[in-house]
């Protein structure tokens, strides 16, 4: 197999990666889509704020700032064709004093010269009337019609599975090392699963394409990894927040803002915090203390007991400010993404289409393919259905009237769904990405034990080998009576 | 979808929708539906392979699963519809209930009278905030009982044990049986919050350090938790710097308290008291929209089974006069009030006819443990109506107070808006 040769072979299979994959799907190209990961989507598309920006905020004339306006425009198609929760609700960026009113006028003029449709600017009562628990500070707001919120991980598992469906071959643990290069060409990628060749390489690793540009000889660009920290907040807190609320923005970030979620629960945060280790992905006391104390700012209202769990991402800050998007040309044959931070997630779509055309006038030849399917159908979530269609699949298939995840009412065929899924749910966390298990409020308690076992019958395992999210993190480690199993010496 | 109604409908088949169903039955309600999610009936017991179940209702230690067995078999011979897997999605105030199984499908049943029994669900580690990474190896206490008594698997080999509730407690001692390592119980407050008897028979009698106001300030690990952080807290629960201590482990499981599980409650928009977590109840154990009962651990969180064995009679045996009878007309009834160094009372409303049927027992919490004797005293307009003596209190064991018949023509003769006041007097 290794000696396959592929025309695009893509590294990291975040939003970014399965997008790119998806939208070459639709050519006659050999398209290979790793990932290090156990899953798709266990980086950064993972662990953000899941907000759909409008596009004021890049500086204009950036790549950010092009990309992110186009993205947001294709996200109506995308999420269509992918079955993707996605909604247009609006965002407000918030003025807390009368100084702060000035920063909305200077977004509303930039967003005006990035192209953005749908900016208003709202007087305090407005805002008090369209988010009644905003705070009595509340100077004046921005609202961006386009601006929405999304399932990212649903996005990214949806564009992967609908690329392997139309032919891309996706290996999920698979290491990017190291490179082949042959007559000054990058002529393969060296992986812990052996060599791939290639014609062109595209990485889209996130935090760590500079590593990988670094093992192809490019010390150019640098990645500093800036931690965001979140609390989730159970749906109660819902009736708090309609939609999604900035604060004026900061030189470093967005600020931390309280949004509702696509599923209905409210998030907090994110900090931003400049850290050294890329996997560094630890909430901290102080992290926290500040996402809380910035949330309050905006919503005094919210109440610290619906907290139902916190949790960390990394943005991929580069050196440059702006998204790196570019074929270097000291290493013909890659093309690099890095830089990808905040709004990448909305210029997603945007930037699949831009390496799609960076790879047309580089040469590659793109055929359409006849039997090109942009189609992918989720399967139904039970919560979501009226009782008639609850009927109707209970009728076909039992397994969908016995429910697993009290909190969220998932079922067990949507459990068993996922796990023979295009991208099998191999994880704990996969399982959970896909099917809402165990995101409520009791975090697993209920469904864990259920959940082994179907998981384990499904795919063929022993309980003992489901993990987490792959790797030493199994779930439980060893029969019971069985005391002598796993400790050291003993055997 | 399919359509049934019926005299009483009990959600839940624990210790608590059993008892209710039985007494439905013995008070005269003809048809009675029993609903349970799980696929066995008996609640939480099933995966309580201790003893001390059932010492006051049948004069035995029983294990759960035995206590439990006792219940079923009444339920039974009772003859009621016990619907296994089969989960309740919503309530409405008619009393119109959705259920879901894999055999029927969609269930709509009417009920003339309702006895709400879900239990109650284990506070994850979320609801604490924990910093630090998010690997896997955390449990609820409940949810590595479930694992190791009934799956039959070990959730890992070196525990941390954040809480000192009683479920925490007896999955130290479970866990060490199984030959793991408990390295320790750490618990935040300056006292126990289960039951002493927990302490000396599963965690000194083990020789597991136990350390009070200690919590974990950090997990630590990537893939499997690898340590966690613990360190002292101050009178307000903050870290005191300098104390931390790393202690390396793969499992932390917490034991850090229950919340009645009242969703489909509160979808019929039943009203909620905020520091049980249950129902607003009278005596009877009717919560305030007519017709909808509570028993067990949904109404609040009990130690005992045999309390929430007895409450629960009583609840389906009222339920069942409700299916008869409808609604009577009366009046705002008599509050209970929680007076020095009490946290809650149960019920939370009186009404004099019906004490002057039978008498009424009071459960309540109180704030902060006395290890010495102290008077349990409830008082109407300066009268006392009830007291007893108690060689100690403490926040972990629930306390009650017998208010006799012979009390009920003073709740008759109360003004409004007067309470009966149930204290501590130490
Ligand atoms: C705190 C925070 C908030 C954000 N909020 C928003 C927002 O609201 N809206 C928005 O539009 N954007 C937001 N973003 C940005 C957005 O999340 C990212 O731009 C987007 O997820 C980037 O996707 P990606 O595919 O480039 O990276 P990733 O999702 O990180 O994917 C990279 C993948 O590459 C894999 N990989 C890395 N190295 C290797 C290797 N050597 N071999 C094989 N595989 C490898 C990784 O496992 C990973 O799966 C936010 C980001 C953060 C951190
Ligand atoms: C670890 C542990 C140790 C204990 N040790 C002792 C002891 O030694 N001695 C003692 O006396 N007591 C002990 N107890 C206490 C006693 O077990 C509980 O108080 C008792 O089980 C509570 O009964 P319940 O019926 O209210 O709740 P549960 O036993 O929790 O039963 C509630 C039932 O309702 C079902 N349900 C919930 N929601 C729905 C829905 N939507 N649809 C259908 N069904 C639903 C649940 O599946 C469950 O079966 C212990 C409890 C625990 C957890």
């Amino acid at each position: 197999m290794p000696s396959e040769l592929y025309d695009v072979i893509i590294i990291g299979a975040g939003v970014v990666g399965s997008l790119i994959a998806r939208a070459l799907a639709r050519y006659e190209a050999r398209i290979l889509l790793l990932d290090k990961a156990s899953d798709v989507g266990e980086g950064t598309t993972k662990a953000n704020t899941a907000i759909v920006h409008a596009g004021y905020d890049a500086k204009p004339g950036s790549l950010k700032a092009k990309l992110n306006v186009a993205g947001n425009a294709l996200f109506d198609q995308v999420c269509g064709e992918l079955d993707v929760a996605f909604e247009r609700c609006g965002t407000y960026v918030v003025a807390t004093s009368p100084e702060e009113t000035a920063t909305l006028h200077t977004l509303y003029e930039r967003g005006r010269e990035n192209g953005v449709p749908g900016l208003h600017l709202l007087s305090a009562e407005e805002m008090r009337r369209r988010e009644p628990a905003i705070t009595p500070h509340v100077a004046g707001a921005l609202w961006a019609e386009t601006g929405g919120i999304v399932d990212p991980f649903a996005l990214c598992y949806a564009a992967a599975e609908n690329a392997v469906t139309n032919g891309v071959r996706l290996l999920l643990e698979t290491e990017a090392i190291g490179w082949l290069k042959e007559d000054h060409r990058i002529a393969g990628v060296i992986t812990n699963r052996g060599l791939f060749r290639g014609r062109w390489f595209v990485i889209a690793a996130g935090l760590w394409a500079d590593d990988l540009l670094h093992r192809a000889g490019l010390d150019g660009f640098a990645i500093t990894p800036r931690k965001g920290e979140y609390f989730v907040l159970d749906r109660e807190a819902a009736q708090q927040v309609r939609s999604v609320l900035f604060p004026c923005p900061t030189p470093i970030s967005k600020g931390i803002l309280v949004t509702r979620t696509i599923h209905g629960n409210v998030m907090l945060g994110p900090n931003a915090q400049d850290v050294t280790d890329k996997e560094d992905l630890r909430t901290t006391p102080e992290g926290l203390e500040e996402v809380m104390t910035g949330a309050l700012k905006l919503v005094p209202g919210l109440e610290r007991r619906h907290i139902i769990r916190t949790f960390a991402g990394l943005r991929a800050t580069g050196n440059t400010g702006d998204f790196y998007i570019a074929q270097p040309p000291e290493a013909p044959g890659l093309i690099v993404l890095a830089g990808i931070e905040s709004p990448g997630l909305t210029a997603s779509p945007a930037i699949a289409e831009y390496v799609v055309e960076m790879l047309r006038e580089a040469g590659l030849r793109l055929a359409e393919r006849r039997d090109y399917n942009p189609i992918r159908k989720g399967t139904p979530r039970f919560a979501d259905l009226s009782d008639a269609e609850r009927e109707a699949l209970i009728a076909q298939d039992p397994r969908w009237g016995r429910i697993i995840c009290r909190c969220e009412m998932v079922t067990e065929a949507e459990v068993v769904a996922a796990c023979h899924a295009p991208i099998p749910a191999r994880t704990y966390d996969a399982l959970k990405r896909r099917t809402r298990i165990g995101t409520g409020r009791c975090q697993g308690g209920f469904d864990t034990p259920l959940v082994l076992n179907i998981m384990a019958r499904e795919l063929g395992l022993s309980p003992l080998e489901i993990t987490q999210k792959g790797g030493a993190s199994r779930m439980v480690v060893r029969h019971t009576k069985d005391p002598l199993q796993g400790k050291e010496g003993e055997r | 979808m399919k359509a049934l109604s019926c005299d009483v409908l009990v959600i839940g088949g624990g210790p608590a929708g059993l008892a209710a169903a039985v007494s439905a039955r013995e008070a005269g309600a003809e048809e009675i539906i029993l609903l349970e999610r799980n696929n066995e009936l008996g609640g939480i017991l099933p995966q309580c392979i201790h003893t001390g179940f059932g010492v006051r209702v049948f004069g035995q230690d029983l294990s759960g699963p035995e206590y439990a067995w006792r219940w079923i078999r009444r339920a039974r011979e009772a003859d009621l519809r016990l619907l296994s897997e089969t989960m309740v999605l919503s309530l409405s105030p008619e009393r119109r209930v959705i259920a879901t199984n894999s055999r029927d499908g969609l269930l709509e049943i009417s009920a003339r009278a309702i006895v709400l029994a879900m239990g109650c669900r284990e506070r994850p580690r979320g609801a604490l905030s924990i910093p630090g990474t998010r690997p896997a190896g955390v449990y609820t206490a409940g949810t590595a009982q479930r694992l190791v008594n009934i799956e039959g698997y070990m959730p890992g080999e070196r525990f941390v044990i954040l809480g000192s509730g009683d479920i925490g407690m007896i999955m130290a001692r479970r866990l060490t049986l199984e030959g793991a390592t408990v390295v320790e119980v750490l618990e935040i407050q300056p006292y126990l919050s289960g039951l002493r008897r927990n302490l000396v028979q599963c965690i000194r009698d083990f020789g597991i350090p136990l350390s009070l106001c200690t919590t974990v300030t950090e997990v630590r690990g990537r893939d499997r938790v690898e340590a966690v952080v613990a360190s002292q807290v101050d009178a307000q629960w903050r870290p005191i710097a300098g104390t931390e201590r790393i202690i390396p482990c793969d499992t932390l499981l917490l034991s850090v308290g229950l919340i009645p599980e009242n969703e489909i409650s509160r979808m019929a928009g039943v009203p909620i008291d905020p520091v049980t977590g249950g129902p607003y109840v009278d005596q009877d154990f009717s919560t305030r929209l007519p017709g909808i009962y509570a028993a067990g651990n949904v109404v609040h969180v009990y130690d005992l089974v045999d309390d929430v064995t007895e409450s629960a009679l009583r609840a389906g045996r009222c339920a069942a006069r409700f299916a008869q009878q409808g609604t009577k007309e009366r009046g705002p009834g008599v509050r209970t009030e929680a007076g020095e160094n009490v946290r809650y009372v149960v019920p939370h409303t009186l009404y004099a006819e019906a004490l002057a049927e039978e008498p009424i027992t009071l459960h309540l919490r109180v704030r902060q443990p006395i290890e010495r004797a102290v008077r349990l005293e409830a008082t109407l307009g300066g009268r006392v109506l009830a007291s007893r003596r108690l060689r100690y209190v403490r926040p972990g064991e629930m306390a009650s107070l017998v208010l006799p018949s012979e009390a009920a023509p003073h709740l008759a003769a109360a003004r409004e808006g007067d309470a009966l006041r149930i204290r501590v007097i130490a």
